[in-house]
């Protein structure tokens, strides 16, 4: 989409790419056996609103410089934002200093030549928001006066916010590998309070996308922040039980977010995960499939290449009918395990999630009986043993219907057998962010309250 | 004053771009120069970070960063325009400050010329550069050692990962009612974690510490104590059984446990919460809202702690602020803007994580005064519930007042006796109602060891928090055991 790129983010390019090829041609100069750098360059604006106010504007503007050297088989990074000569030189000179103290390792090292991505297709990631402060200022005022006067019962605000980022990024390494990339990411979202007696809850709601064109609107997201804070006045503990728990899609992707931590390289190669070994095994029900779409267009995490320059694949099916495909592995963890790289330094990009077909109401009326989960808090995972404990807040279902909302619980289970007891999925997607996924239900939870 | 920390932060934050008091007060006046300003400030920041860290015996990594920039703040009213650069030459700075026309009218009368006023204060920690100040062999032979400490200890240890961390940051802090204050700290980490097997069964298990200090505090004995304990951590997991689930009695140790203060209470005291009604704390000073036993506050001012400033990231000096004086609810934490707009005094609570980032009332050291229970006896008190000594992150809702915590190490009270050890599980209560519950504070006040970091807003910073061992009546347990 070149008719989107400015000239500033073309003169960032060029700086970068300057930059990029300064470093790796002084790195070599010093000896080093090989070197890769990735630098990004970025302008964003962030405005806050409160009670119909503005309330904060912030300008950023970022540089970075990240490089890692490598000399017989010892590695050393170092970062900067200066990106002068004379800052690249002392950028890679620490790095050096470093390398000289680290051990060997034959595993480390650049990814390997011939997968270097060749096929630089534009993905449709950049599109600048040309907007003044002043119609951003309007955007979050509007947002916040929807959610304000959605209904009495919201009575305060923590406020509306818009924020807008685009920004240029280089990968370079030693291979001769360069590519330089645009990108934008623009979110608008709202926070509002209610109250009802002595309770007081608060609830959210954003949207994220890199074209604000398709952002939902001010007004859609203000109305829906406003009515998840209401729906959740009067919430109660319940007493402890076995339950049904069904995770709302916000919620559903914490769960695959998990899974993916547990399966990347590191944890297991150091053996830190409970899901080591188990590829070719099923550890999901056979009707759920997760994959990966790297070159989905115009989506969060789309690249064609990966935080080494390995080439990503259009699609890479991580859990194939409840069967784990394979690890998610850079080049060092791939080496460490005896494998080849999925292309995921820097992790998984654009995944999905199948579903088994139910919409919202319909896994409501198919639990019967259960917890709705809308939010989870505290980090009570062990990824090595896959205990699992957290903070809850949501619903309690009876008869397929809302009863009344619910907090101060924990769900808790071993992840092995969460993922096991996944009876549906449904086709109500979110599709913000990394994750595309519906709503999760899943049968026999330690639901602990009163 | 501390000539020195002037010295330094001019050398390393105005001299090598020649900005002088004139490009200050250029910079200033455009900050200011706007319909109803209240205050504006500049934060001067070097920040220079260095890591390393170790897996299969073997340091592998190191990385090293450099950061350097200045945050410009305006402040009218309720409104704050903020941005800020990397490059300190005058003209760049000036360029960020055209961020102030955003939020009001510009005015047209230029003030005389500031006279900027040095304000020194004592320093609470040392002024040296940790990463400096030790060679690099020497910061991993600290890491090698602590894999060492660790594999010796048991053959059931199969992993050692232990990093080590030093950050030496600069800063000078420039406000528009004159004055320059600087500030030089250092603070260093060390973590040891390590995966256990027995029987086809793994386990982890982790210790770290440190403070504003150099790396000479990793002395021998403390590498030891932080690998041993992490050690046993992972050995006692691997004999936990399921924890309860249900409310019950639950009895908190000292130190780290103290991250329920920090939850239940400390964030919901901030000043912003506060100001905008949104915490489940706000318009209750002078209210009952813990039980008359607990005496909680949050102290900026103890040497060489993780959590503590000479000076906050507003040039205030930090303070010893009771937040809850026998279980009722004295004062908020406070940075300049929230204390200005709610007729307060300033607490030295206005922190930020860098020169990019907005100040905000951030909590320091927060911590429960010891009470009079010797805390064998607050377990014999328990016929039944929850012994939980360690735990992983808390996160607040502070607007329900639900908070969480996650225990790593726990172990079921039968009968006035800690008996089995149980799988860490999330603990959940209500913060003012909880505080309420509480019936016995030990005698054994003690601080963590240094390895707290606290998010709000998307920013980090290093705190610390602690309390004495003590008993909750009644507190959720999110076990698996009905």
């Amino acid at each position: 989409m070149n008719d989107q790129k400015s000239e500033s983010s073309a003169m960032n390019e060029q700086l970068l790419t300057k930059a990029a090829e300064y470093a790796i041609d002084y790195a070599k100069k010093k000896g080093m056996d090989q070197s890769e750098v990735s630098l990004h360059q970025g302008t964003g604006i962030s405005i806050a609103a409160r009670q119909q106010e503005l309330e904060t504007v912030e300008k950023h503007n970022d540089a970075q410089f990240v490089i890692s050297v490598y000399r017989d088989h010892k590695t050393g990074s170092a970062s900067s934002a200066d990106l002068s000569e004379s800052g690249i030189r002392a950028t890679v000179d620490a790095a050096m200093s470093i390398a000289r103290y680290t051990g060997a390792d034959d595993c480390l090292g650049l990814a390997d030549a011939e997968r270097m991505a060749t096929d630089l297709r534009d993905l449709d990631l950049h599109h600048e928001w040309r907007a003044e402060v002043s119609e951003l200022v309007d955007i979050a005022l509007q947002c916040e006066q929807a959610a304000l006067q959605a209904d009495t019962l919201i009575t305060n605000s923590e406020g509306a916010s818009v924020s807008s980022y685009a920004g240029s990024a280089v990968y370079a390494n030693s291979h001769g590998f360069l590519s330089a990339s645009n990108g934008s990411q623009h979110s608008v979202s709202c926070s509002v309070i209610g109250a009802k007696g002595e309770n007081m809850q608060r609830d959210y709601w954003y949207d994220s996308n890199r074209n604000a064109a398709k952002l939902e609107s001010a007004q859609a997201i203000g109305l829906k922040a406003a009515e998840r804070t209401v729906a959740r006045l009067g919430a109660r503990q319940i007493a402890s039980c076995q339950a049904t728990v069904m995770f709302d899609p916000s919620m559903a992707k914490s769960l695959v977010s998990h899974l993916i931590g547990a399966i990347k390289g590191g944890a297991i190669y150091k053996k830190a995960s409970f899901m080591l070994d188990k590829v070719g095994e099923d550890i999901l029900p056979n009707f759920v499939d997760i994959a990966e779409h790297p070159h989905k267009l115009g989506a969060a995490s789309s690249a064609t290449y990966d935080g080494e320059g390995v080439a990503t694949p259009e699609y890479r099916a991580i859990v194939e009918a409840g069967r784990l495909q394979s690890y998610v592995l850079g080049s060092y963890t791939a080496r460490k395990l005896g494998l080849e790289s999925t292309a995921n330094a820097g992790g998984v990009r654009n995944l999905s999630v199948s579903t088994t077909g139910q919409d919202f109401a319909e896994l409501l009326s198919q639990m019967g009986t259960g917890l709705l989960v809308t939010e989870l808090i505290g980090s009570g995972i062990n990824m090595v043993t896959g205990d699992y404990s957290r903070g809850a807040a949501g619903f309690w279902v009876e008869n397929g219907e809302l009863q009344y909302p619910v907090e101060e619980i924990t769900i808790a289970g071993n992840l092995t057998d969460i993922y096991r007891n996944i009876v549906a999925i449904g086709n109500d997607y979110d599709s913000r962010g990394n994750t595309e996924c519906g709503s999760i239900v899943i049968e026999n939870m330690t639901v602990a309250g009163s | 004053m501390n000539q020195d920390h002037l010295s330094i932060a001019q050398a390393t934050l105005l001299e090598p771009t020649g900005l002088s008091d004139l490009h200050l007060n250029n910079v200033m006046q455009k900050l200011t120069n706007v319909s109803g300003s209240d205050f504006a400030d500049l934060y001067f920041q070097y920040s220079k970070h260095e890591s390393w860290s170790l897996d299969e015996g073997q340091v592998k990594t190191g990385s090293f960063n450099i950061d350097l920039g200045v945050g410009l703040r305006s402040v009218c009213g309720e409104k704050t325009a903020f941005a800020y650069s990397e490059d300190l030459n005058s003209q760049a700075i000036l360029n960020a400050a055209d961020v102030v026309s955003a939020i009001g009218r510009q005015g047209q009368n230029i003030t005389a010329n500031q006279t900027w006023k040095t304000q020194g204060v004592k320093p609470l920690y040392s002024e040296l550069d940790p990463i400096a100040a030790l060679d690099d062999a020497s910061k991993v032979a600290i890491l090698e050692h602590a894999d060492r400490a660790a594999r010796e200890r048991d053959p059931r240890v199969k992993e050692v990962m232990a990093s080590l961390s030093g950050v030496y940051e600069v800063v000078l802090i420039v406000t528009s009612d004159g004055r320059q204050i600087p500030d030089v700290r250092p603070l260093v980490r060390l973590n040891v974690a390590v995966i256990v097997e027995q029987d086809g069964k793994r386990e982890r298990g982790s210790m770290g510490g440190g403070g504003r200090l150099g790396f000479d505090y990793f002395d021998a004995e403390m590498i030891n104590h932080y690998s041993h304990e992490a050690v046993r951590q992972a050995l006692v997991s691997l004999e936990a059984i399921d924890s309860p689930a249900g409310t019950m009695e639950v009895v908190l140790g000292a130190g780290w446990p103290g991250i329920l203060l920090h939850e239940a209470v400390g964030h919901g005291l901030e000043g912003d919460f506060n100001r905008k009604g949104t915490s489940a704390f706000s318009g209750r000073i002078g209210e009952k809202v813990a039980s008359e036993l607990c005496t909680v506050v949050d102290d900026g001012t103890l040497a060489d702690r993780r959590g503590s400033l000479s000076v906050d990231d507003e040039g205030n000096q930090t303070q010893n602020t009771m937040l809850i004086e026998k279980g009722i609810l004295k004062g908020y934490m406070q940075d300049e803007h929230n204390a200005r707009l709610m007729g307060m005094g300033v607490t030295g609570n206005g922190r930020r994580e860098s020169f990019a980032h907005l100040p905000m009332p951030r909590m320091t050291n927060t911590y429960m005064h010891a009470g009079e229970h010797d805390p064998e006896e607050i377990i014999k008190s328990v016929k039944k519930g929850l012994y939980a000594v360690n735990f992983g992150g808390g996160q607040v809702d502070i607007t329900s007042g639900k908070f969480v915590f996650s225990s790593s190490e726990a172990y079921l009270i039968e009968d006035g006796k800690v008996t089995a050890p149980v799988k860490g599980a999330t603990l959940i209560g209500s913060g003012p109602e909880a505080m309420q519950t509480i019936s016995m504070v030990g005698n054994d006040m003690s601080l963590d060891s240094g390895v707290g970091v606290c998010g709000k807003d998307g920013q980090s910073v290093p705190v610390g928090v602690g309390q004495p061992t003590l008993k909750m009546d009644a507190l959720t347990v999110g076990g698996v055991q009905l």
